[in-house]
């Protein structure tokens, strides 16, 4: 038989990449997590918030090790000082958030009627700044990731319960963002999808790919790779660039709308930040 | 010409390791002037800037292999058709409309005279 009809028929098989087309966002969720307990059985829901540590026992052991002593620990207390620490004006970031800021990362992403766009922590963490006369951090790395990994220890344990309200333009804000993580692109013409769903857990290299269930839960991370800290954003510049596209930037519309399905697929999964990876 | 040639190339050198990044180059590829083809196939095939097949296959001679596609070897066999090897790798989407592997031809990652010699590397598996 012809070999690219074997292929063809032995890859028809793997075609079940769940969710195209425009299912409603709960029948999405129930596609995207049932595909992952159906494809990994002994890897209960809660167990997504580790990211590749819950498919690889060998590296698991190595991460067990580093948690003993996280490297993410010296970013928590700077985060809780600057935190703590007033602005020129004399209040806090503490004025900015429900419940004085303290276990409120669960609030976020979430659709804005008001200013009619994602929320994210960093980005409700600068306007907190701007509205209080002060100059906005960058977004990538640095202070921001201190504050919020300081904001997400405060938050770990409660799960992740993203509501998407029955508002047009918040239903447009997710189906963008679903659109990004299964299209194409860059230079090697690969889709998030094709890496974090479709072939989660298998070896890249010498790098076993992380399922995209859970991604958000463990953010910010301290990455041995970067020597420090970084937001989901910047995770998700690098991993563009990865595929030689053009990154988008922190931030940027596409990023918040993907954050914003990315962490809707993960409902039900702890919030478990911050997280330490290689 | 490519069109896009400055921005893949800037992208390029901020590439980490996992798809071909600045620092792991073990061998310019086409390092040995008057290499064999079939050599200078090889080492672009392993060249994580060029072809780096061996981030999803394994390859009899490289080491630390990826496993997102199969192994490749019995290729003559597969393959006595040298030409239908080359349009696999050419585009692999063109058989399987969801492929991850990136289609090397189609989306010029190797020049056309880069691909013929590394299909006759692969064709020796
Ligand atoms: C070429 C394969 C590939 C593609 C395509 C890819 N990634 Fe990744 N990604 C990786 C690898 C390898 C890692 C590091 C190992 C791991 O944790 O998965 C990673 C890590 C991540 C992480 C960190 C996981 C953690 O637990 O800390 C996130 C989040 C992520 N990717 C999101 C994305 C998104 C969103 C896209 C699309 C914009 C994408 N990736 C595209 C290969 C890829
Ligand atoms: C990002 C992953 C990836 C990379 C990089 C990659 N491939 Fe593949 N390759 C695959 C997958 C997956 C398949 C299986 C068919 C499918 O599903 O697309 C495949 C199939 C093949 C086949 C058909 C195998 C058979 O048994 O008939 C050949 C030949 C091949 N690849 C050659 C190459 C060469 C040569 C390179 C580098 C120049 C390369 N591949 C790079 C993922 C990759």
């Amino acid at each position: 038989m012809n070999k690219l009809l074997v292929i063809a028929a032995a890859v028809s098989v793997l075609g079940t990449t769940p969710l195209v087309g425009q299912a409603s966002p709960e029948d999405d969720l129930k596609a995207f997590q049932g595909y992952f307990l159906k494809r990994f059985p002994n890897v209960p829901l809660d167990e997504y918030a580790n990211g590749v540590y819950a498919l690889d026992a060998a590296s698991r052991e190595q991460w067990e090790a580093i948690e003993e002593f996280p490297p993410y620990e010296i970013a928590i207390e700077e985060g809780e000082e600057l935190f703590n620490t007033p602005f020129k004006n004399g209040k806090t970031y503490a004025s900015c958030f429900r419940n004085g800021g303290i276990g409120v990362k669960g609030d976020y992403p979430y659709y804005d009627i008001d200013k009619g766009r994602v929320e994210t922590l960093e980005s409700a963490i600068n306007e907190c700044r701007t509205k209080n006369g002060e100059k906005p951090l960058k977004y990538k790395k640095g202070k921001i990731a201190s504050i919020s990994a300081y904001m997400a220890y405060t938050t770990r344990g409660q799960k992740i319960d993203i509501k998407i309200p029955f508002d047009q333009r918040a239903r447009d804000a997710y189906e963008h963002g679903k659109h990004f993580f299964y299209a194409r692109r860059g230079q090697l013409n690969m889709a998030c999808a094709h890496c974090h769903v479709d072939h989660a857990g298998k070896r890249i290299r010498a790098d076993i790919l992380s399922p995209a269930l859970g991604h958000p839960s463990h953010f910010p991370v301290y990455r041995s790779k970067w020597g420090g800290m970084g937001t989901l954003h910047r995770r998700f510049g690098g991993c563009n660039k990865q595929v030689r596209a053009r990154p988008f930037k922190a931030q940027s519309p596409q990023y918040r709308d993907m954050e914003y399905f990315l962490t809707y697929m993960s409902n039900g999964i702890p919030w478990n930040g911050p997280g330490a990876r290689k | 010409m490519r069109k896009s040639a400055s921005t893949t190339l800037a992208l390029a050198g901020a590439m980490s390791l996992v798809m071909g990044g600045l620092t792991a180059v073990t061998q310019p590829a086409n390092a040995a002037e008057g290499a064999s083809v079939i050599e200078q196939g090889k080492a672009l095939a392993f060249d994580r800037k060029k072809g780096n097949c061996l981030a999803c296959h394994e390859i009899k001679g490289g080491a630390m292999p990826g496993n997102i596609g199969p192994a490749l070897k019995n290729m003559a066999e597969s393959y006595p058709d040298k030409s239908e090897l080359r349009t696999v790798i050419w585009d692999m989407t063109k058989f399987n409309p969801n492929s991850i592997m990136p289609p090397f031809g189609k989306y010029k990652v190797l020049t056309e005279d880069e691909l013929d010699k590394v299909v006759e590397f692969i064709h020796t598996l």
